[in-house]
């Protein structure tokens, strides 16, 4: 992320600062928790300047650990973050969590309720836990949630864990905020057919099975092994009838095999299917092994740093659409030709495609044509 | 979300050791309902606990329901860790059986209106917003 910064319209630029933002950038940059507190609320309220502070936070490098659970309510992915947060400082390492819950899509208020779980870490000081609300975003997590874990891994954490929203669909954004995705299911939550269905071994580097102090556990363990053994194509060879399967076993033997010729993703990663019982922190030490495995499978295959440049050039491509976004609906030009438009559209001697176009060619200079809307300058 | 627009976060607390929290969980309920972030925590919070939450996520209000007699310590506590912490511009309310004298007291230092049992919770709301809107005037 080095070299020039452009000449003008440097929106970006650490220029843009104002002397608020530069007085807490300089808290936030001292370690202070209540100046990355704050820098979380700049980004995501995207109050003035917030571009400006993540740009002057996001040239330092960054080493963090991101760690995704998601699974659907009630499968105790909070009570499995703060046993996994618990275990991580018992080995003198500091973790930041970002809890996602649903916002009222009536009133626009939300309940955030994860911390319940994680009382006895809220005074730890290597600890740092936000609660976000999803702000009307689909997808599992808010619309900030990405730059405000780019915020806690600047800010210095080794480990940044966080918990998507839960509300039962696939909730895919985790796969472009996490370097590890752990999908939490609990017996209740049906059966692998159903975890297939729904494309979770699409989304999971490792599954839990949580709850495992209840009936159901292992049947839904064998279950996903043999779903895990489908869809790799490998059931026949390697699981037998009636056995269960040495994961770990087989998982040495995947992560040997070659790197991936697609390009984007590493292959041989055998998705492992952990039990856990989080509220008394049985079979987290497992877990914790596995996401260390998972990461050195990533580092060692290269995947680590296509998952990055994945990441950043998704987030470039979010920022340019927020901007674009902010761009056009702030354009005084743009309001006027929506504005004088309308009418021709309900009279039809416009259309929306053919105003949309005006407004594109306004913003973006006579070059911009889409092709097909009206025709090769025929039209408009 | 528009610029400016900023969510009013509250953090909604039940310290001490008695052991109903129907009371709080209804505040918080009726703040979602009235539009706000409420940060819940459940119960038996420390004061300790309660600021480091609130400066963790960032709130403009902390709540507190005080039904043990102890509102009379509890409030200072927090209202001096807050401002220990560099959080002094943190809202500090509540509820709770809490005598008239003993509001005006704890008013005198500092903390923000108190309400008692039998208030409806949209006084409440009603309390937080024009506060809110009265900060954000002031330009905070
Ligand atoms: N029996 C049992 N209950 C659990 C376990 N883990 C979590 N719970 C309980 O499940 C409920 C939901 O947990 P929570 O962590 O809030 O789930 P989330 O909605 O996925 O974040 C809580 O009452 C937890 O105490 C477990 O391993 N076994
Ligand atoms: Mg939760």
């Amino acid at each position: 992320m080095s070299g020039e910064r452009p000449a003008e319209g440097g929106r970006a630029a650490p220029e843009g600062l104002g002397l608020e933002n530069r007085a807490l950038l300089e808290r936030f940059q001292a370690g202070k928790k209540m100046g990355l507190a704050r820098a979380i609320s700049l980004v995501e309220n995207e109050h003035p300047g917030f571009q400006a502070f993540l740009h002057a936070v996001l040239t330092t490098p960054r080493f963090g650990n991101r760690v995704g659970l998601t699974g659907p309510p009630g499968a105790g992915k909070s009570t499995l973050v703060a046993a996994l947060s618990r275990a991580y400082r018992e080995r003198g390492e500091e973790v930041a969590v970002v809890a996602v819950d649903p916002t009222s899509p009536y009133s626009g208020g939300a309940l955030l309720g994860d911390r319940i779980r994680m009382n006895d870490l809220t005074t730890d000081a290597g600890i740092f836990i936000r609660s976000m609300a999803s702000r009307g975003s689909l997808g599992g997590l808010a619309t900030t949630t990405k730059e405000v874990l780019d915020l806690m891994d600047a800010f210095g954490f080794p480990w940044v864990l966080v918990e998507t929203v839960g509300v039962g669909q696939t909730e895919l954004e985790i796969t472009g905020a996490a370097d590890t995705v752990v999908v939490i299911l609990v017996p209740e939550s049906g059966d692998a057919i159903q975890a297939m269905k729904a494309g979770l071994m699409e989304i999971a580097d490792i599954f839990v099975v949580n709850k495992a102090d209840r009936p159901g556990a292992d049947r839904l363990v064998k279950d996903l092994q043999l779903a895990i053994h489908l869809k790799e194509g490998s059931a026949l060879r390697d699981v037998p009838a009636h056995h269960g399967v040495d994961l770990r076993r087989v998982g040495v033997l995947a992560s040997a095999r070659a790197r991936s010729t697609k390009g984007d993703e590493p292959e041989g990663w055998e998705i492992p299917v952990l039990k856990t019982v989080a509220q008394t922190g049985e079979g987290v030490p497992a877990l914790m092994e596995a996401v260390a495995r998972h990461r050195s499978f990533l580092e060692a295959t290269g995947g680590l740093e296509e998952r990055r440049k994945a990441r950043a050039a998704g987030r470039v491509r979010d920022v340019v659409q927020r901007e674009l976004r902010r761009a056009a609906w702030s354009s005084h030009k743009v309001q006027q030709i929506l504005e004088a438009g309308v009418d021709d559209i309900a009279a039809a001697s416009e259309t929306p495609y053919s105003l949309a176009e005006e407004i594109l060619v306004a913003l973006l200079g006579p070059g911009w044509r889409r092709p097909g809307v009206t025709g090769d300058g025929g039209g408009a | 979300m528009p610029e400016g627009d900023r969510k009013i976060r509250v953090l909604v607390a039940k310290p001490g050791l008695d052991g109903h929290d129907r009371g709080a969980k209804v505040i918080a309920s009726a703040f979602r309902d009235a539009g706000f972030e409420v940060i819940y925590t459940g119960l038996h919070q420390t004061p300790e606990m309660i600021v480091s939450a609130a400066v963790q996520e960032d709130v403009d209000v902390v709540a507190m329901s005080v039904l043990s007699g102890a509102h009379m310590t509890l409030f200072p506590r927090v209202m001096e860790l807050l401002e220990e912490a560099g959080a002094e511009d943190v809202l500090l309310t509540g509820g709770g059986i809490i005598p008239e004298e003993d509001m005006r007291a704890l008013q005198e230092r500092g903390v923000g209106r108190l309400f008692g049992p039998g208030t409806a919770t949209r006084e409440a709301v009603a309390y937080i917003k024009e506060w809110a809107a009265g900060r954000r005037e002031r330009g905070g």
